[in-house]
């Protein structure tokens, strides 16, 4: 029997935001997952640990809108194992968090994967660096802005994609600003950035490329599923998660002529039942379809 | 930073129409070996610029790769080996990748190039 303790989390790039300008601080509450022994040990050995993860003052660290799109990663960690993928990409890899835990998610069973990840803090690439030795995986980093430089010969290419942008609502001028604040800037309805990224995204996606995003409600997810849908994008939202300050959805895209918007998830379960029962890596095993080694 | 990598990268600087490949001026190469997978292999063969990639590889102290290649050599182990080795085992940690057109210095350090554009080459 699995329990779940879900108390208000005061985390995340809003949070990151509100502490930077002078807001009061609050303390921390916790998502605690009283999992039964076996699912904490998957859990563990699946994705980044946090006491391995580098840090810097100037480097976003891992918080609630990491762990979610790690958590829609291990969801789909089946579907992804079957996709077979060649080519990894982040765009915006902070600390390390997000494609460390992805080459773990795939790494052992499936050798022949290349990573790659960018970041435009070059302290930030010197952080994940340290995040993958950590952990004794590897990914090829880049010092540049979103994927330039890569654009020319990397395009078609990229089988999984995976980012979590700067999504917050904030003045123009911060966006791009040097440090910390590049990694939550994101002009007005923090689309600045995600709306720069998209095409990019759309021009190294293989045809079986799948993206998986992080996004604010205030970003307007359905306007950027239906911007994607003209570009011949499906879409699903694979995890949604409210906090006092920010409610989540980790967006899914992939390829697909008949394209459908389709914001509920693929088992019908909506909601806050649905939502949780998709953050349990065993229970989207069952979902899934029978896992096979072939690639 | 691995070939693979070098063979994915071209100048983004503003207005360069030639900005492929990147000429390698290497200051410190380390060797690190890494399983090999002849799908994946296969696969990068596929994606490859071989010219560049042994011209890079050379810029290494690499010199075993074949000028020329086809893929009936994807079925020799000797070959596979080679490439795998060129593009998988050698990183370049400290050095520069040069831009064909401009010459501009793209430096890498730490293994990691730096891409990033000053705001005249944007």
């Amino acid at each position: 029997m699995t329990f779940f303790l879900v108390a208000p989390i005061f985390c995340g790039k809003t949070r990151s935001k509100q502490l930077r300008t002078g807001f009061d601080s609050r303390y921390l509450y916790i998502i605690a997952e009283v999992d039964t022994a076996e699912m904490a040990s998957y859990k563990e050995n699946r994705t980044a640990q946090i006491r391995l993860v580098s840090s810097h003052d100037e480097v976003y660290e891992p918080c609630d809108d990491s762990f979610a799109l790690v958590d829609a990663l291990l969801a789909d960690r089946t579907n992804l194992l079957e996709h077979c993928p060649t080519m990894c990409m982040e765009i915006g890899c902070g600390s390390g968090y997000v494609i460390t835990s992805l080459a773990l998610i795939l790494g052992r069973e499936r050798g022949g994967v290349n990573y790659i990840a960018t970041d435009i803090n070059p302290n930030a690439v010197k952080v994940t660096r340290e995040t993958l030795d950590a952990h004794g995986v590897d990914a090829e980093l880049i010092l540049t802005d979103i994927a330039s430089g890569l654009e020319n010969r990397l395009a078609g290419l990229v089988d999984v994609m995976v980012v979590n942008p700067p999504y917050v609502p904030t003045p123009e001028d911060e966006v791009g600003a040097e440090g910390i604040i590049s990694s939550w800037a994101g002009g007005e309805n923090g689309r600045r950035v995600i709306d720069r990224i998209l095409p990019v995204a759309d021009h190294l996606l293989s045809e079986k490329g799948w993206l998986y995003m992080v996004t604010l409600t205030a970003n307007n997810p359905s306007e950027i599923c239906l911007q994607m849908k003209k570009k011949g994008y499906a879409s699903k939202i694979i995890i949604q998660r409210s906090t006092e300050e920010e409610s989540l959805h980790i967006i899914k895209f992939w390829r697909d002529f008949d394209t459908t918007v389709d914001e509920v998830t693929d088992q019908s379960l909506t909601g806050f039942l649905g939502s949780l029962l998709a953050q349990i890596p065993l229970f989207s095993l069952w979902r899934g379809s029978n896992s096979n080694d072939n690639c | 930073m691995r070939l693979l990598t070098h063979n994915m990268l071209s100048s983004n600087i503003k207005g360069v129409e030639k900005g492929f490949p990147l000429r390698i001026e290497a200051e410190k190469v380390v060797e690190k070996p890494v399983e090999m997978n002849a799908d994946f292999l296969r696969k990068m063969f596929e994606k490859v610029e071989w010219k560049a990639f042994v011209e890079a590889s050379r810029s290494m102290g690499y010199a075993q790769l074949p000028e020329e290649v086809d893929s009936g050599m994807l079925e020799s182990d000797e070959f596979l080996s080679r490439f795998h080795h060129a593009l998988l085992e050698l990183h370049l940690e400290e050095g520069a990748l040069v831009c064909p057109e401009t010459g501009r210095r793209f430096p890498v350090n730490k293994g990691i190039p730096n891409m990033l554009l000053h705001e005249d080459e944007v």
